[in-house]
């Protein structure tokens, strides 16, 4: 027996999904490119990638095309389709010193070992329309490269520098690093309170930015005041090196972009009894250049860490209440799910109340039934 | 399409949530944990129930996928046309006698369910105490210790502010006289089904990455004082009588109030294949009107 034919709902389904490509295309033009996507609206392809968890730019950009620029739609189809991926294993764990560096500054020295590399950023941008690129000429549309290219001198910098944070921590006045823990893989497993902090870092990797930020603006106006400084924010492209099927000696497999930040906050007692108060540090990085995410999460990592050491003081602090509120792919799930109907629930409530009315104007369930077509018109 | 690929799930998603399922099974209204994966179907759309069963279904079963007591309602649609694309060989049906799984949002079928059945339901909520704590450490503490002492507290201040428990669907049930579960959003017309019933139920919550199962014959009580005892839905009439299907002229079942231009209402069975199943049986055409 094969598929039964059912009523109604089908063909508006399918209705709703065509009209949805006729908007994209109603007002004429040229179909968006996705290779001109993925190069030319990079900062919301990173976010997809980020927030969908994989590095897939083409796909994220065909995401992005796809569901007409809604970043959280793209992020859960990139997300999707990366569940379906089969998990080939783990990598030993990386170190951010290891980034090939693009952009790379510290907010906590004036000059660091290997200098500040202010790189491509809008930090100092003023804010005002450039209305020449309202109708730009390809020739300066691709002269804008070309030039900068022709004239760029050979790089001075090296492709990797030492963390800001190797002379605190040569100094004693930071946390010493801690063993590597074990990396927890929260698309396999589920996040049961308390959890360690590699699930915490994953979970916020993976976290909607704007999220993320929220939390963190929380603690920046006060609720649990870190004092934070950004000893260091890098972005680059981070050599993965993956055991060679072969031989079993690591060799490097790509890179991947990443934006990783460390911050320092308030002076904390030392890890045992006597020891002298030390800097304490919170740790963001995530997939692609997203500078604000990165910095959000290293004040909910440092956040956590707070509140895992004296009890959540403040709604940041709570793991519970900032890891299961920060995933766009379910929240923006269930806030549409409102959208299905509720009528079996909501002829349950009507019921409810309409007893409830009869029964404090004291009545019986027939007053009550009576109540209830006080508004029939019969 | 491979063994592998049947059913969506990869082979080591669908062993744990089959596992989660077992142990489910194993202490009854207990939830159980698991990686809910992502789905192509958004988020509180019933991704929970759609991963169990993903999980369940051979190409021998037929399959039965509701939302709102409708076959044809557009999210049961969505769900069906998705596994049957998923699973193939499986066949789809509107009736409840016919099926062997049964998807489900938000009811419980009228016709009664009997031994080889199985109910999925997609749950927003997996956890009764939700209503009275909201963070989820305290509430797995309150589970293992038996403590629903809030609930019952706040049955009780229902009672003193409303004269009514205003707990009106999800309404909180204890599992073989142990843990307290959430049944879903199913109204309180429904609950009364799960108790010693034929069937095995399932309940799937995919955001909250929960799995619980009330096994057949499983006795279900809802939360009630001795002396308020638990009532379902009345769907009274002002001189007294119950209201009736405007369709099938059923008045043994959950109804949907339908409000008519100009004033007035329309009831009518809320289980479709319920009513459709009672009209054929009058008239051996089998036509519907």
């Amino acid at each position: 027996m094969g598929y039964v034919a059912i009523r109604g709902g089908e063909a508006a389904i399918t209705e709703a999904a065509r009209l949805l490509d006729v908007l994209r295309s109603a007002a004429g033009g040229e179909p968006l490119g996705v290779d001109a996507i993925r190069d030319q609206l990079g900062l919301l392809v990173d976010r997809v990638c980020g927030e969908g968890g994989c590095w897939e730019p083409r796909l994220a950009a065909l995401a992005v095309k796809q569901s007409r620029g809604d970043p959280l739609e793209a992020a859960f189809l990139l997300r999707a389709w990366r569940s379906t991926r089969p998990r080939l294993g783990a990598t030993a764990p990386h170190r951010g010193s290891e980034l090939r560096l693009v952009r790379r500054i510290s907010a906590a020295f004036k000059e660091v070992p290997g200098g500040q590399v202010l790189g491509p950023g809008s930090d100092y941008l003023q804010r005002l329309f450039r209305y020449d690129l309202l109708d730009e000429s390809p020739e300066a549309f691709r002269s804008a490269a070309r030039d900068w290219f022709a004239g760029a001198a050979p790089a001075e910098v090296p492709a990797t520098l030492p963390k800001v944070l190797d002379a605190l921590r040569a100094e004693g006045l930071l946390t010493p690093p801690r063993p590597p823990l074990e990396a927890y893989d929260v698309t396999r497993e589920p996040l049961v309170f308390p959890v360690p902090r590699p699930a915490a870092l994953a979970a916020m990797a993976r976290g909607e930015t704007g999220g993320l930020l929220a939390m963190a603006y929380s603690t920046m106006r006060g609720y649990g005041y870190l004092h934070p400084t950004v000893a260091e924010l890098r972005y680059g492209f981070l050599p993965l090196r993956w055991p060679h099927p072969a031989t079993g000696q690591e060799v490097e497999a790509g890179e991947v972009p990443v934006t990783e930040c460390e911050i320092v906050a308030m002076h904390g007692q030392g890890d045992a009894e006597g020891e002298p108060p030390r800097f304490s540090l919170g740790y963001g990085c995530c997939l692609g250049h997203q500078e604000v995410k990165a910095i959000a999460m290293a004040m909910c990592d440092r956040s956590l860490q707070n509140g895992a050491e004296r009890g959540a003081q403040h709604p940041a602090e709570d793991a519970e209440f900032v890891l299961m509120h920060i995933d766009g792919i379910e929240s923006m799930g269930f806030c549409s799910h409102y959208k299905l109907p509720h009528y079996v629930t909501f002829q349950s409530d009507l019921d409810n109340l309409r007893k409830s009315r009869s029964k404090l104007a004291g009545g019986t369930d027939a007053a009550s039934a009576a109540l209830a077509e006080v508004g029939d018109g019969r | 399409m491979d063994a592998d690929s049947f059913g969506f799930l990869d082979a080591g998603a669908r062993r744990e949530l089959r596992r989660a399922c077992f142990k489910a099974v194993c202490i009854p209204g207990y939830q159980v944990p698991y990686a809910s994966r992502e789905m192509p179907i958004a988020r509180g759309f019933g991704t929970g129930g759609l991963q169990i069963t993903l999980s369940l279904l051979t190409p021998e079963d037929t399959l039965k996928v509701i939302d709102q007591g409708a076959d044809d309602s557009v999210n049961a649609v969505n769900l069906r046309r998705f596994l049957l694309a998923t699973c193939p060989g499986v066949s789809a049906t509107t009736r409840t006698g016919e099926a062997t799984v049964i998807q489900t949002r938000h009811r419980v079928p009228e016709t009664a369910l009997r031994s080889g059945q199985i109910m999925v339901y997609q749950v927003p909520y997996p956890d009764p105490l939700q209503i009275v704590e909201p963070s989820e450490s305290r509430r797995r503490r309150m589970h293992a210790e038996g403590d629903y002492a809030r609930l019952w507290v706040r049955l009780y201040e229902d009672l003193v502010r409303f004269r009514e428990v205003a707990i009106s669907n999800r309404y909180p049930a204890r599992v073989h006289g142990r843990y307290v579960i959430d049944p879903s959003p199913i109204p309180r017309w429904d609950l009364p089904k799960l108790h010693r019933s034929a069937a095995l139920h399932l309940f799937g919550a995919g955001r909250e990455k929960k799995v619980y199962a009330v096994p057949p014959w499983t006795v279900v009580e809802p939360l009630a004082f001795s002396d308020v005892p638990f009532q379902v839905e009345a769907f009274r009439r002002a001189d007294g009588g119950r209201h009736a299907c405007t369709r099938c002229g059923a008045d043994d079942s959950y109804l949907d109030e339908i409000p008519l231009p100009g004033g007035g209402r329309r009831w009518q069975c809320n289980d479709q294949d319920h009513c459709d199943g009672r009209l054929a049986a009058r008239s051996p055409a089998g036509a519907a009107p």
